[in-house]
């Protein structure tokens, strides 16, 4: 026997066997210990019959068959294991990943129940949720989000200057919410309660990114999270409103009326945890499940970028001027958040280092004639806004984030141009989108504290 | 001569928990056993055997255990239970029926004329 079948080499030729079974998805860990042994077992026959280890092992591997029919054979018995498992209390194989995970649960449980706390808080000074409408529709996102950055920054383990910052923003959003004498039917009232969430939503993402806060990489990370949340939020909120309807209708049969525990402490509970539990499973999820958000946008990309090119092609074909109503500029915006959307998670799943191709040149179509859009409305709207109405804080609220987006998707355009001509990498345009963050997180601001005393609290 | 596939699938339970009855054994061996009960007729693969072992596992006709054997080395050893004996029972009674009536059919037949090796050839 020579030095090259030695028991040493034998064993590292199973251990590499063993790899190449364990990549096997229908395969898992105690299937890999059962064929090993049965290698073994076979081996061991043919060494006893004369044969050295190296061959034996040749001779019993090639006996097993190929691995493509082994793993088809075991997916008909095991057809589950082709979907993927979010295991949310840890892999058992694993205990520091497990301990781990237990402990992100219970301080997410805290953090929901927290949230929970706080929307029923204001209830103990009186305040109810059908006459005090509006200081709940100002604050709710003051209720939840906290308790959500508070658990990014737990999980992240924060620094103290970045928590005293957090903290910092927060009150600085409660004061934006609640110093300022806005009437209940006042359009800065609306204004606020638009804009406080997104720049509330931006200080979670200062939490999410609170290990390194200037990496473009985290701040993408950061985008992914958003449309995950998003998605999951939705999710909870359709359980929510089927568990609702249940609850209600099943009381309603017994002759009870659940309609005040439902509107009283369901919804407003449940969806202020939502916001908590949400980021929870992203973040528990983030490497098991796949991206859902980056598959819609594929999906919707060309049906978007069709029903655009239509819109422009019936404008220039009907020579009918684009007729903007006196609020129409908030549709308009929406459509470019939507592109802008669309862009960001295409961005988000994109690989890097990938060449230019098809979708590429669709997501340029896509922005150009967002812009293009978007320009026809403006030049409506612009002689308007100075004589005809006047200043209001909703026309120059959605005046102002026309122009933002606009800028970020001109000049992503561009970037997109001459990443197609291979002038520039794609990591270029990522980072524009990440640099461009803070923008948003400014706008936002300068709504919620500027803009009411600029417009006298209208 | 090799039996057919689908032979081979059907009688793969039987088989099985019939060497299981004789007492508790690991795939491997279950196999060895198969291969000297069929004379090497039986050519049964490993992607037959496991999936089957734990197919009988989750319907609770067999029940299993890892044992250490030599050193590091760990071994699924697969035992028979009520339930799988009574399936056995069962699959007996079908079996019997299938193969009675064979017989019956070939019963004062002449034997086969074909010479097996020519049928391989």
């Amino acid at each position: 026997m020579t030095a090259h079948d030695g028991p040493e080499e034998l064993e590292a030729q199973f251990a590499q066997w063993r790899q190449y079974v364990l990549r096997r998805r229908e395969l898992q860990s105690p299937d890999a210990d059962e064929l090993e042994d049965h290698l073994r077992g076979s081996v061991d026959e043919l060494v006893a019959a004369g044969l050295s280890p190296d061959e034996a092992f040749l001779v019993a591997v090639k006996r097993m068959g190929s691995l493509d029919e082994l793993s088809r054979e075991f997916a008909r018995e095991h057809s589950e294991r082709l979907w993927k498992q979010l295991v949310l209390t840890g892999d058992a194989d694993n205990p520091v990943a497990a301990t781990r995970s237990r402990r992100d649960l219970w301080a997410m449980l805290a953090c929901a129940a927290g949230a929970v706390a706080s929307v029923k808080v204001p209830a103990l000074f009186g305040l109810t949720f059908d006459d005090d409408g509006s200081f709940y529709a100002r604050n709710f996102t003051l209720f939840a989000l906290p308790w959500l950055a508070a658990f990014l920054a737990w999980r992240r383990g924060a620094r103290r200057p970045m928590i005293a910052t957090l903290a910092a923003l927060f009150a600085l959003g409660v004061v934006a919410a609640n110093v300022y004498p806005l009437a209940d039917d006042s359009q800065s009232i609306v204004v606020t309660s638009l804009h406080l969430p997104i720049a509330l939503w931006l200080v979670v993402g200062l939490a999410y990114v609170a290990d390194d806060w200037r990496s473009s990489r985290r701040r993408m990370d950061f985008i992914r999270f958003t449309g995950e949340w998003f998605i999951y939020v939705v999710l909870m909120g359709l359980g929510g409103g089927v568990l609702s309807a249940l609850l209600f209708n099943t009381f309603d049969a017994i002759g009870v009326d659940a309609e005040e525990f439902i509107s009283q402490w369901l919804l407003p509970c449940g969806a202020a945890a939502a916001v908590v539990v949400a980021g929870w499973l992203v973040e528990a999820k983030q490497s098991v499940v796949e991206n859902i958000a980056p598959v819609l946008t594929r999906l919707f990309t060309p049906l978007f970028t069709a029903a655009l090119v239509a819109f422009l092609v019936a404008v220039v074909w009907t020579s009918h001027g684009i007729d903007v109503e006196r609020e129409a500029l908030i549709l308009f915006d929406v459509l470019l958040v939507v592109v802008l959307g669309l862009l960001l998670y295409s961005l988000s799943a994109r690989d890097p280092l990938a060449p230019p191709g098809l979708f590429d040149k669709l997501q340029l179509a896509l922005v150009v004639s967002a812009l293009a859009i978007d320009v026809l409305v403006l030049m409506e709207i612009t002689g308007r806004i100075t004589d005809e109405y006047g200043s209001t804080p909703n026309r120059a609220a959605a005046l102002g984030e026309n122009v933002i987006l606009l800028v970020n998707l001109a000049w992503s355009a561009w970037l997109l141009l001459t990443f197609i001509r291979r002038r520039t990498p794609f990591a270029s345009l990522e980072r524009w989108q990440t640099s461009y963050l803070p923008v948003y997180a400014a706008w936002a601001w300068i709504v919620v504290l500027v803009f009411p005393p600029l417009f006298t609290y209208a | 001569m090799r039996v057919a596939k689908d032979l081979v699938a059907a009688s793969a339970t039987p088989m099985v928990l019939g060497i299981l009855t004789e007492g508790e054994s690991y795939g491997y061996a279950i196999l060895r056993r198969i291969n000297e009960l069929s004379g090497g007729e039986l050519s049964w693969t490993e992607g037959l055997l496991y999936p089957l072992l734990h197919r009988l596992e989750r319907l609770g006709h067999v029940e299993s255990s890892w044992q250490a054997v030599a050193g590091e080395r760990k071994r699924k050893y697969y035992r028979i239970t009520d339930t799988g004996r009574a399936e056995l029972a069962e699959q007996r009674r079908q079996w019997a029926t299938v193969v009675g009536a064979l017989k019956e059919i070939w019963h004062d037949r002449a034997p086969l004329t074909v010479n097996p090796l020519e049928g391989l050839a």
